[in-house]
């Protein structure tokens, strides 16, 4: 199995490194849609054995993150009619070398702890925390509302690789629940930047900074 | 009977979004609240409630939140529709539904004994208050909501992360992972120390933020300075209160596998920095709401405290956890009716409040005494309780800095409230904006005589309840 999953979660780190050098949104979402499909298929893969609720969670892992969010967040960015550059705090350079640098210390944090003897790859604690620390970064980094929706859904998406380290301890419909809340968090978000363009006329968040003190 | 608690709110919130009258609309709360008052005294009188197969316990740590954030949304549910009745604007359809909802939401984390569910219902609570923070549909609205969904959201995937952690540190020590509660407490003593560490730090963190510890809190002056009365009420007693339940279940895992005293420490830390991050926002704090906000860090801090002192003061935190929740139900309700009637949360146009709205400037006054821990109001008694088993344990250093950023909070709390209570009021507006009524004030009435209550009476079943549940978090 490790023959695999460890190849697509490299793929999932190469992801990390695209959307953190990309210049354009259309590109970091279509990113972060990439990785949703990758993880729809270490999701089955994870699960040892392709029944039932294997196949239906990796299913629906595809659905909303590969597809239905990507979509809902071009959607939203072709209403809002936003110029198309992310307009990073931080250059692109400089935020591919945190990331990388990241990335590297999660590789080393994975080595200092324990990992436990499993069947399943080694290399999933490592993936999750770096995919982790790069939606830490879009997050803070990028200063379009859209931007930062992605940011957030890359750092579901490091959970959500940690998570399959524990498939048989999350029952099916606590991992649907969780599904659940990140499609109606990323939706709510959506409505609220709609919002703040109409508001504002900008997705710029800096301009968002009435409130101190 | 575990299910009904939850099943109930949430198909009121349905029929509440559903139902055609406008009118009645808000009475469905009000409803809501009266069945859940009644549901939950039943179930609190019943010795052993669980369901699901072990995933819905109600044990006394989630008794006393629960009991606590149900007479609380009692109180606001009354309130709901004097207050919407004043709002002519806003959707009240979303608001009402998402009130029940949060309701429901709320009963679940209480009940939920499996860490996955747990975080299922905190994040469907967050994702239930953003719309009501952004119900005036200002910029600045907007702005807090961004805020709070972003920073909130980020913050319980973190602790998400810390329960597959927490997950993962008993398969390391080759137990069947579980994320059930008590099958956590069981394999304890056998996890991987350092993913275990790692787990509750991020739990800690995680929670944290979502109870508006400091630094990670910087989203309640936002939410809770723009947020209506009823949601800012919520907030600072339901919510932050479920997020503190979470802490103390993985408190307890802590606890189970003997690595209490690691836990201790970054819970001591966080709680004297909460306090003095908020003592400090507090001096010269112009925004009376945004001064609840921080008066809510303050109060989380002194929780998390308690906890981390442990011993007697542990049985203090959890009497604190219902004292502060009530305070500042009286406080919230009360500053919302005087922002409403002034049209304005600036201690520059706001003088006078005790002539202009007699009785919410008497309950914002006389939940101020209370929440700055006077006798002989609840707030006093728990915090004396934490004081006294901080001293009495000899940790001398950590009570002189409690004692110190009490003073300190209550003087830059007085500066701005008693400004907005006494004093003549000024020559605008001509005309109350919003009178107050009897649906806006019985509410507030209702929770500070609570509180007064638990300062010099504290009923002997509750008694009993309190002492079990700090029991089973004293671990010493």
């Amino acid at each position: 199995m490790a023959a695999i999953v460890d190849p697509l979660l490299i793929v999932v780190l190469l992801l990390n490194f695209f959307t953190l050098g990309a210049s354009r949104m259309r590109s970091i979402i279509n990113g972060s849609a990439a990785q949703g499909v990758v993880l729809g298929a270490v999701a089955l893969l994870a699960h040892g054995e392709f029944g039932l609720q294997a196949v239906l969670i990796a299913v629906v892992t595809v659905i909303l993150k590969g597809i239905g969010i990507p979509w809902m967040l071009m959607r939203a960015m072709r209403d809002v009619g936003i110029r198309r550059e992310v307009e990073p705090l931080i250059g692109l350079i400089p935020s591919l070398l945190v990331g990388a640098l990241g990335t590297g210390l999660a590789i080393l944090f994975a080595h200092a702890l324990p990992l436990a003897k499993q069947p399943i790859g080694s290399l999933f604690v490592p993936t999750s925390l770096s995919t982790v620390f790069t939606g830490f970064i879009l997050l803070t980094s990028r200063r379009k509302a859209i931007s930062q929706v992605v940011g957030y859904l890359i750092l579901e998406n490091g959970v959500f690789i940690m998570g399959l380290t524990l498939v048989s301890a999350m029952p099916f419909l606590v991992e649907m629940g969780v599904l659940l809340d990140l499609l109606v968090g990323i939706f709510v978000m959506g409505i609220i930047v709609n919002h703040i363009q109409r508001e504002f006329s900008s997705l710029d968040t800096t301009r968002l900074s009435q409130l101190k003190g | 009977m575990a299910l009904l608690l939850i099943v109930v709110p949430l198909c009121l919130a349905v029929i509440a979004f559903l139902a055609p009258w406008d009118r009645a609309r808000p009475w469905i709360v009000t409803f809501g609240g009266a069945v859940q008052l009644g549901l939950v005294t039943v179930a609190l009188a019943t010795p052993d409630i669980h369901g699901l197969n072990g995933w819905l316990v109600l044990d006394p740590v989630g008794r006393v939140v629960l009991g606590f954030t149900t007479v609380l949304f009692a109180a606001c549910s009354v309130y709901v529709p004097g207050y919407l009745s004043q709002r002519p604007a806003g959707n009240k359809r979303i608001f009402c539904a998402c009130v029940l909802g949060i309701l429901s939401a709320l009963t679940l984390i209480t009940e939920a004994y499996h860490l996955g569910l747990m975080w299922v219902a905190m994040e469907a609570s967050t994702l239930a208050t953003a719309p009501l923070l952004y119900f005036n549909r200002t910029p600045r609205s907007l702005e807090a909501t961004w805020k709070y969904l972003l920073i909130g959201s980020v913050g319980i995937a973190l602790a998400l992360l810390g329960c597959f952690f927490l997950g993962y540190a008993s398969l390391y020590a080759g137990k069947e992972p579980s994320l059930l509660l008590n099958d956590l407490v069981r394999n304890a003593p056998y996890m991987s120390r350092s993913w275990l560490h790692a787990a509750f730090i991020l739990l800690l963190v995680g929670f944290g933020t979502k109870m508006g510890l400091a630094p990670m809190h910087t989203w309640k002056p936002d939410a809770y300075g723009e947020a209506p009365g009823v949601a800012g009420t919520l907030l600072a007693g339901g919510l932050t209160s479920g997020a503190f339940l979470a802490i103390l279940r993985v408190y307890r895992v802590c606890i189970a596998a003997g690595e209490g005293s690691f836990a201790r420490k970054p819970m001591i830390v966080l709680g004297l920095v909460s306090m003095l991050v908020a003592g400090i926002f507090m001096a010269r704090q112009k925004d009376f709401k945004r001064m609840l906000a921080y008066s809510s860090v303050e109060h989380m801090g002194i929780l998390v405290l308690g906890i981390g002192i442990g011993g007697a003061a542990v049985y203090g935190a959890v009497l604190h956890l219902l004292n502060n929740g009530f305070t500042k139900g009286v406080l919230f309700l009360s500053a919302g009716n005087i922002h409403r009637a002034f049209g304005s949360k600036s201690t520059d146009d706001v003088r006078g409040a005790l002539k202009r709205t007699p009785y919410s400037g008497a309950l914002l006054l006389a939940g101020f005494f209370a929440i700055t821990g006077t006798p002989p109001f609840g707030v006093f008694l728990s915090e004396f309780t934490i004081l006294n088993a901080a001293i009495g344990s000899g940790q001398f250093l950590i009570s002189g800095l409690f004692l110190l950023m009490l003073a300190f909070v209550f003087v830059g709390m007085g500066a701005t409230l008693l400004s907005v209570i006494q004093g003549e009021p000024g020559p605008s507006p001509a005309k109350l904006l919003a009178p107050e009524t009897v649906l806006t004030i019985a509410p507030a009435a209702c929770l500070l005589a609570i509180v007064l209550l638990l300062g010099v009476y504290i009923p002997p079943p509750l008694a009993s309840l309190l002492h079990a549940a700090a029991l089973s978090l004293e671990g010493r």
